[in-house]
């Protein structure tokens, strides 16, 4: 009998990371970005619990800056999947109107993603957040586990995560304290777009290549989604054929020049290419080990 | 052609090869100067898994901090967190990514200093074959030894012995020669299977994807190509089948499944199977899947299981085929990996996780610790960070499982502390002890609740609990008395009292105190049993074992009585002039001087000794009895309700 391949075994394991929590914990919710790892833990949470429903809701953390065909794809899929869907904007951003021009990647990020998420969480009380980060992004990832505890206070302390045995997780914890549970942590880029060909799974159309307007900043491409896109003087939007290898808010997303219109081009082109995925985040590359530090004060 | 050009020709093939791809998780173990990080660092490099923009990084920082001389340093490539990187070591177990055309691979990297045997353990837990490195120049050290025995614990048969930095000695076949030899001589012992030696360079890439010109002599695979190829016979394939219940899927009254991951071995409907604890059995009708029903699912595969009889499974319980069925036991022997910097406490309850089954446990017995560098089996009372044993354990019910060797889902466990919800132990269960299989519950038909009746009262016990001289058994006696004067039936049990007899053999270490309370409490529930009311009086400064206490009563059997009195007071009070004693350091391990009082959380009742005289504490205890009920019997007359 032949060994389940590579892509059945990453299922099967996260279809039973998803039922540990659903079985131990209280209250959890799955973290929905809209980009193509959150894809695919939608998929999988619809095949881990079927026939039922998945016995949780989604939530997005909004910064209202990500790009309109994300909205229209975050609608259309909790439609289709039967998901409760939660949105939760950072009122305090709201009122002083953080955006990343004025105010920086840094602090727009902070502010929107960071703390909006840390109120989500106490706003509703989930004990356990599914989020779709994989060990193979970054390097401070590597050595995450899949159940990560946070304090009452969100925070992460890398000396005081339990040690994962097995299939064996503990989910165990004190009142106010959460789990940031990541499913598809032993996925990579190349699993998940083979997994998104294999089973015929709806993403963004911004991953495909079409003629978009674009504008050249600091050697990034950055695609003028609306009219709030602040332009330089004498600046003027080019219009390119490029696509996006992940998304997240416009301004701060990077575009490639790119002819790929399928999945098996984008496929193609991604084991061809000579730069990692991250590259096109401007968050990562703040300061070193940024990602790190991040995770310390609370970004997922 | 080579299949990485059908990239580039012909994508839509590529793609259907590589979702037939396979999956081999490996471990790395090596000391810190193996040169663990450079060969992982270079395997990634060589797959071609480190882009530009990594690269144009990795060159960077080589220059900064690397310690090649301004060549590239591939370890920077693979160690992560920013103190560590400062360091320039490792401190955790970090998961790594590669594939080629025929595999992929995810590599667990642990670190090789002496206290991380923790991290080494959890990695090679999901391991199919563990890569040991070993510095050609050193030969078999201490170290290379005590990774290969905890491979072989953890039950990983396939070894590749690394012999790195060939380079540093000349690609000597010699010197190669011996290291292997030693090492087989080394490896009978521990009973690995399967071992090939590769002589290689990390840093100058010799026999990693290419073969070497310099080692002509070596005639085996390189190390890419053998975990390219490697058969590892995966045990849980054709093991019995087993399935550990996660959750009960009902989405309405029609449907009604059992989701679960396989352990081992196959289903198919039709197949006999076995719920256990409960020993129910039935036929499977489906399996589910939102793919559609399959026909047959084998191990490692996630699925939802229907059967034909309504038969009572819930998360925890395990179903197995009926032709070979696990054991069920309340007390087994295990080996225990001990991970936590509070050391085990025999007797100490913890929480066990086996499967998706969570209970509570202790261990009864330290059969023996073993010395990983000499594997000399030594006595212990109590085991340390990273000390590994043989155990006895006591679960509170019985469990089904197999032997770790079998199934290492059904045998593996972990202990988890009740406390700190820490992960604390790893446990591989060895075999059942015979000795549980043989004690049965007596049912008899005069029981707690008749006894209880025939005295009037309902039974319970009283924990008093708090600093030597804080007033406890002053109390606790004065309550006595005044419920014996109601006609209620009564027993003591004080710390003293106890120790003189039941007792006599424990000192006051912690490992003592945790078993005097064991059996403290073992007592008063037996007490209970009989109809008392039963009064303990014990300093019991910790939570875990007032707790243990606790979970052995139902509900609302077991009153807390915090006795708060403060430590300055209690010393001041010194009535048997212990504190004295244990200041001029003639008392070790003394509450609230040389060892920590814990204080309770949530105590049915509290006295605050500086607020309330002793005859005062005890008619409020005696009001709250009554405010509980324990003493609503027939025989109350209604002129006794004590006057508060």
């Amino acid at each position: 009998m032949a060994a389940l391949t590579n892509l059945q075994r990453l299922e099967a394991e996260s279809i039973h990371i998803m039922r540990e929590v659903v079985a131990e914990c209280e209250n959890p919710v799955m973290m929905y970005s809209i980009g193509k790892d959150s894809a695919v833990m939608l998929h999988l949470a619809a095949k881990a619990f079927y026939p039922s429903k998945p016995p949780f809701p989604l939530l997005h953390v909004d910064t209202t800056w990500k790009f309109k065909a994300m909205y229209e794809m975050r609608e259309r899929m909790a439609t289709e999947l039967g998901f409760e869907l939660l949105v939760h904007k950072n009122p305090e951003a709201m009122e002083r109107g953080i955006n990343p021009f004025d105010h920086g990647s840094a602090m727009h990020t902070d502010i929107w993603k960071t703390e909006g998420l840390k109120q989500a969480m106490d706003k509703y009380k989930f004990d356990a957040a599914f989020g779709g980060a994989r060990r193979d992004e970054e390097k401070s990832r590597a050595k995450e586990r899949i159940f990560s505890f946070r304090s009452a206070q969100h925070r992460w302390d890398p000396k005081q995560q339990r040690p994962e045995l097995w299939r064996l997780y503990n989910a165990k914890k004190h009142q106010g304290e959460s789990i940031r549970v990541f499913p598809i942590s032993n996925w990579t880029e190349l699993d998940i777009w083979q997994y998104i060909y294999l089973e015929k799974i709806p993403i963004v159309p911004l991953y495909y290549s079409a003629v978009r307007p674009v504008v050249e900043r600091s050697g990034t491409l950055i695609m003028v989604d609306d009219e709030r896109m602040p332009l330089h003087p004498g600046e003027k939007p080019m219009m390119k054929s490029v696509r996006f290898r992940t998304l997240g808010c416009y301004p701060l997303t990077g575009a490639v020049e790119s002819t790929a219109a399928t999945l098996p081009d984008i496929i193609q082109e991604m084991l061809l290419t000579k730069s990692s995925e991250r590259q096109g985040r401007m968050i990562d590359h703040d300061q070193a080990a940024s990602m790190e530090k991040k995770k310390q004060e609370g970004y997922f | 052609m080579d299949v990485s050009d059908l990239i580039e020709t012909d994508i839509l093939q590529y793609l259907e090869l590589h979702q037939n791809k396979g999956l081999l998780r490996f471990i790395t173990c090596g000391s810190v100067d193996d040169g663990k990080s450079t060969l992982i660092g270079r395997l990634l490099y060589d797959s071609k898994m480190i882009f530009e923009d990594q690269l144009a990084a990795l060159e960077s920082d080589s220059k900064k901090v690397g310690t090649q001389g301004g060549d590239i340093d591939f370890a920077l490539l693979v160690d992560g967190l920013a103190a560590e990187r400062e360091q320039g070591i490792t401190i955790d177990v970090a998961y790594r990514f590669f594939s080629t055309d025929k595999r992929k691979f995810i590599v667990a990297d642990t670190p090789g200093h002496e206290q991380y045997t923790r991290n080494m353990i959890t990695g090679a837990s999901t391991a199919d074959l563990a890569v040991i490195l070993m510095d050609a120049r050193k030969g078999v050290l201490v170290q290379t030894r005590r990774h290969s025995f905890l491979v072989s614990q953890i039950g990983i048969k396939n070894v590749v012995l690394a012999i790195n930095k060939m380079d540093l000695v000349g690609y000597s076949q010699e010197q190669f020669d011996k290291i292997v030899g030693d090492y087989r001589a080394f490896a009978k012992q521990i009973g690995f299977e399967n071992i090939l030696a590769i002589p290689i360079s990390g840093l100058k890439g010799d026999n990693i994807t290419e073969k070497s010109d310099a080692t002509p002599w070596y005639k085996g695979p390189t190390l890419m190509n053998y975990l390219e190829t490697v058969d590892v016979e995966d045990i849980s394939q054709n093991a019995a089948f087993r399935m550990w219940t996660q959750w009960v899927n009902r989405p309405d009254l029609d449907f009604r499944g059992f989701s679960g991951q396989i352990s081992g071995g196959t289903v198919r409907p039709g197949d006999r199977i076995r719920a256990l604890p409960s020993g129910k059995e039935s036929t499977v009708t489906r399996i589910v899947t939102k793919d559609g029903d399959l026909k047959e699912a084998r191990a490692g595969q996630s699925v939802t299981i229907c059967l034909k009889d309504e038969i009572d499974i819930s998360r925890g319980d395990l179903i197995a085929g009926t032709d070979a069925l696990p054991g069920v036991a309340d007390q087994f022997n295990a080996t225990l990996v001990w991970m936590s910097d509070q050391a085990l406490l025999p007797g100490r309850p913890y929480w066990l996780k086996l499967g998706s089954r969570v209970m509570t446990a202790s261990v009864t017995e330290i059969k023996h610790k073993v010395n990983v560098n000499t594997l000399e089996q030594l006595a212990a009372k109590t085991l340390e960070l990273n000390e590994i044993a043989s155990v006895n354990v006591s679960v509170d019910r019985v469990v089904p499982f197999d032997p770790y060797t079998e199934n290492k889902d059904t045998g593996g466990f972990i202990l988890i502390d009740r406390m700190t919800n820490a992960t604390v132990a790893a446990g591989m269960i060895q075999f059942a002890l015979h000795r549980s299989q043989n004690i049965h519950w007596q049912a008899v038909d005069v029981n707690k609740a008749a006894r209880a009746a025939m005295k009037g009262q309902k039974s319970c016990v009283l924990w008093f609990t708090g600093l030597s001289g804080s007033g406890k058994s002053t109390i606790a006696n004065l309550v006595e008395k005044q419920l014996f004067a109601l006609g209620r039936h009564t027993y003591m049990l004080d710390g003293d009292n106890v120790r003189h007899g039941l007792n006599r053999d424990l000192g006051f270490s912690d490992t003592d105190r945790v078993e005097n309370i064991r059996r403290v409490a073992e007592v008063s529930k037996l007490m209970v049993d009989a109809g008392l009311i039963t009064l303990v009086s014990f300093i019991s400064p910790f939570k875990a074992e007032r707790r243990l206490a606790r979970d052995l009563l139902r509900e609302g059997e077991f009153l807390e009585v915090f006795v708060d009195t403060p430590i300055s007071e209690a010393e001041k009070r010194d009535p048997k002039g212990l504190y004295k004693k244990a200041r001029a350091g003639e008392i070790k391990n003394f509450t609230g001087i040389s060892s920590p009082y814990e204080r309770p959380e949530n105590p049915e009742v509290v006295i605050d000794t500086t607020k309330m005289t002793a005859e005062d504490a005890a008619s409020f205890i005696l009001k709250q009895l009554e405010e509980r009920g324990m003493l609503m019997g027939y025989r109350v007359a209604e002129d006794t309700t004590p006057t508060a």
